[in-house]
């Protein structure tokens, strides 16, 4: 489903990526841990094709398609999803409306009809419901004065509006709290299917405890430097990133 | 420029002339005086403070003439497209400044309320409207209000008795064309008396035929008796070529209530001023506007708020929107005067840009000549964010669509305090068709 070789990025004319390798199957759930600068959130943004970020080498492929050459709302319509690490605070812009649009032009890119506002409030309500978000935040600017746990569900709560074959967290668990972290863990859980994959960028082993990943990888300094089971994880957590530093082997 | 001032005065000549109405003396004075006033100002330049930035002489070196019968035929088809749905209590429609009774609509008014031509009310009863008519609007400085009083000859007449709710709008529309590639130039004027406790909107607007080119130049005096309550609406969708020169003036006596909706969306060269004094205890007033401007076009928009007495609050909200090489100007002043003690005012200016090549001047301007008073302003000029227009797209919007959303988000709190939803509607309608437009091109 996801295909990326041998990715090098920059931004701001540094190199952060160096050569990424990752191949991810239907329904795979991954868990990317590194620590800070290793280049997590860099992977995430140029997957979504963030504008400030060069890629000057390697390819990725999603479902076939060169990721690479499309912009950021084509990635979006093919079924590409990034749940901010810092979500965008949309003052004026109505969540409800920007959240119809959004819905509504991956629709219309898969040929099928746009919802009107009945069906759309249904869907939106159901997914709300699940999430235990107040309803009242419908009608709120786009995270405005959301607290840091808002923001983080709000993105998990688009990302079960907008339904996409490919899920990438951005450290959506930094910063939460326990409940929270355990609604956000519920919602991936929840979304999870044999056609479904996510990607977790995550700096703590903890959302990994409600989220089992099938396969982590270990990024430091721009590239893959370990992949392993679950179990990864756990030794992560135990002996930090420093022994990653040594030569491996 | 000498000559241009020489084909005013013919103008002037010729309009002084053909009027068939005998004129009450002193309305008559009250244009000859103007006039010579108009001649020893010229017009402004950019080395005058008011208009540094906002030079006219495009204007000043156009001849423009008062629209005759054929222009006015052209312009008559033009009004039904700007007419203001929904309940009116009125609906007065000008072409070229002058009154159009068959295409202007009356309902039942409350007794004692008046809304009808200036023209026919000067001619009927002029001593009534003598105490009002160029008292707030002084030609002594300002050259455009001289011209505007100068040819004063039409517009309209609103007179509320005190303790009369005027519950529908009162619609205003201005509309100007050309015919035969001549340019026109309209001087409407409203005065409108609103009595003590009496409550009324008024609302005013200026458009014209999309190709034709033109110059409007409105003047509008409005005296909001005690604990009176007004909210004026001024729509400028003028034409793209045409120019546009507006005032509004308005002095609110104790705890009388103004607030000044100003959106500005056509023109090609746009200044607004808008003069609100607070003169009673108690005044309150709220300025709103909204601007956008694309192409070469200038807006400049110059507000003064006078706390002439204590415990009066302002607030103003003043945000604009510039594309490609579009010019903008803010000028807000907030007077306090000595004795205004507890004043609170507020102003917000912000604006958006849209391009490299647009700009805007904005300068706020606090005279506070009394010491215990509450006086803010905070004034931001910025372009979209990219973070936002990329978080939008990555949730699958199209880029234009991702920045149109922002813009509008932008101009949504200004057009949220639009309580009047035919306006605020028409207004987004036209913002959205401008933003398109302006959209489309960058793309």
């Amino acid at each position: 489903m996801l295909r990326i070789r041998n990715l090098h990025a920059r931004v701001a004319g540094r190199e952060i990526l160096r050569g990424v390798d990752l191949s991810m199957d239907p329904g795979d759930v991954h868990a990317i841990m590194g620590p800070n600068g290793s280049g997590k959130s860099t992977l995430a943004r140029v997957l979504a094709g963030h504008p400030e970020y060069e890629v000057t080498a390697g390819e990725v492929f999603f479902d076939g398609q060169d990721v690479l050459s499309m912009d950021p709302e084509t990635r979006a319509r093919a079924g590409m999803f990034m749940a901010f690490q810092y979500p965008v605070e949309l003052p004026g812009v109505n969540n409800a409306y920007f959240l119809k649009a959004a819905l509504n032009a991956l629709r219309t890119h898969r040929g099928e009809e746009e919802l009107d506002a009945m069906d759309f409030m249904a869907l939106v309500r159901d997914r709300m419901k699940q999430l235990g978000i107040d309803e009242t935040l419908l009608n709120r600017p786009v995270n405005e004065g959301f607290s840091g746990g808002e923001k983080k569900r709000n993105e998990i709560f688009q990302m079960a509006v907008l339904e996409p074959r490919l899920g990438i967290l951005d450290e959506t668990d930094s910063g939460l709290d326990i409940d929270a972290l355990k609604i956000v863990a519920h919602g991936v859980n929840a979304m999870r299917s044999p056609d479904r994959a996510f990607l977790l960028i995550t700096h703590y082993q903890r959302l990994l405890d409600y989220v089992v990943p099938d396969v982590v990888h270990v990024l430091s300094d721009g590239r893959i430097v370990r992949s392993g089971g679950k179990e990864l994880a756990f030794e992560l957590e135990e002996k930090g990133y420093g022994w990653l530093e040594e030569p491996v082997g | 420029m000498a000559q241009s001032l020489d084909q005013y005065v013919a103008e002037y000549e010729n309009a002084r002339r053909t009027r068939s109405i005998e004129q009450p003396a002193w309305l008559v004075r009250a244009r000859s005086d103007a006039l010579n006033r108009f001649r020893a100002l010229g017009f402004p330049t950019t080395r005058d403070e008011e208009w540094r930035f906002t030079s006219v002489a495009p204007i000043a070196e156009c001849a423009f003439a008062l629209g005759d019968e054929a222009a006015t035929d052209t312009g008559r088809s033009e009004v039904d497209r700007f007419r203001l749905p929904g309940n009116l209590s009125a609906e007065v429609v000008f072409v070229n400044g002058r009154y159009i009774p068959a295409l202007s609509t009356f309902s039942t008014l409350p007794a004692g309320t008046s809304i009808e031509s200036l023209a026919s009310a000067l001619a009927s009863r002029g001593d009534e409207i003598e105490p009002h008519l160029t008292r707030l609007a002084s030609f002594q400085r300002q050259a455009f209000t001289a011209l505007n009083t100068a040819f004063l000859a039409d517009g309209v007449w609103i007179h509320i008795p005190p303790r009369v709710i005027v519950e529908n709008p009162i619609h205003v529309l201005f509309i100007s064309s050309s015919s035969g590639g001549l340019a026109t130039m309209s001087h409407p004027r409203v005065l409108a008396v609103i009595g003590q406790g009496s409550q009324a909107s008024i609302v005013e607007s200026h458009a014209g035929a999309d190709d034709a080119a033109y110059f409007t130049n409105a003047v509008t005096e409005i005296m909001l008796g005690e604990n009176a309550a007004l909210d004026h609406y001024k729509v400028q969708q003028e034409s793209p070529q045409a120019y546009h020169v507006g005032a509004l003036h308005v002095v609110a006596h104790r705890s009388a209530n103004c607030t000044s909706h100003s959106i500005s969306l056509g023109g090609s060269l746009v200044r607004n001023d808008v003069v609100a004094v607070l003169d009673g205890e108690g005044a309150e007033c709220t300025l709103n506007g909204l601007y956008l401007a694309d192409g070469q076009r200038l807006v400049d928009n110059h507000t003064t708020i006078d706390h002439a007495q204590p415990h009066c609050g302002s607030r103003e909200v003043y945000k604009g929107v510039l594309a490609d090489r579009a010019r903008g100007v803010f000028n807000g002043k907030i007077i306090v005067r000595p004795d205004a003690q507890k004043t609170d005012a507020k102003q917000t200016n912000r604006a958006l840009l849209l391009s490299e090549d647009a700009q805007v001047n904005t300068k706020p301007q606090l005279e506070i000549f009394a010491n215990d008073v509450k006086c803010t302003h905070g004034a931001a000029v910025g372009q979209l964010d990219d973070e936002a227009v990329f978080y939008l797209r990555s949730r699958g919007l199209a880029e234009s669509e991702a920045r149109r959303l922002l813009i509008h988000a932008f101009a949504a709190d200004v057009l949220s305090r639009i309580k009047l939803e035919s306006i605020r509607t028409g207004a987004e309608r036209v913002l959205q068709q401008r933003l398109a437009r302006v959209l489309t091109a960058a793309a």
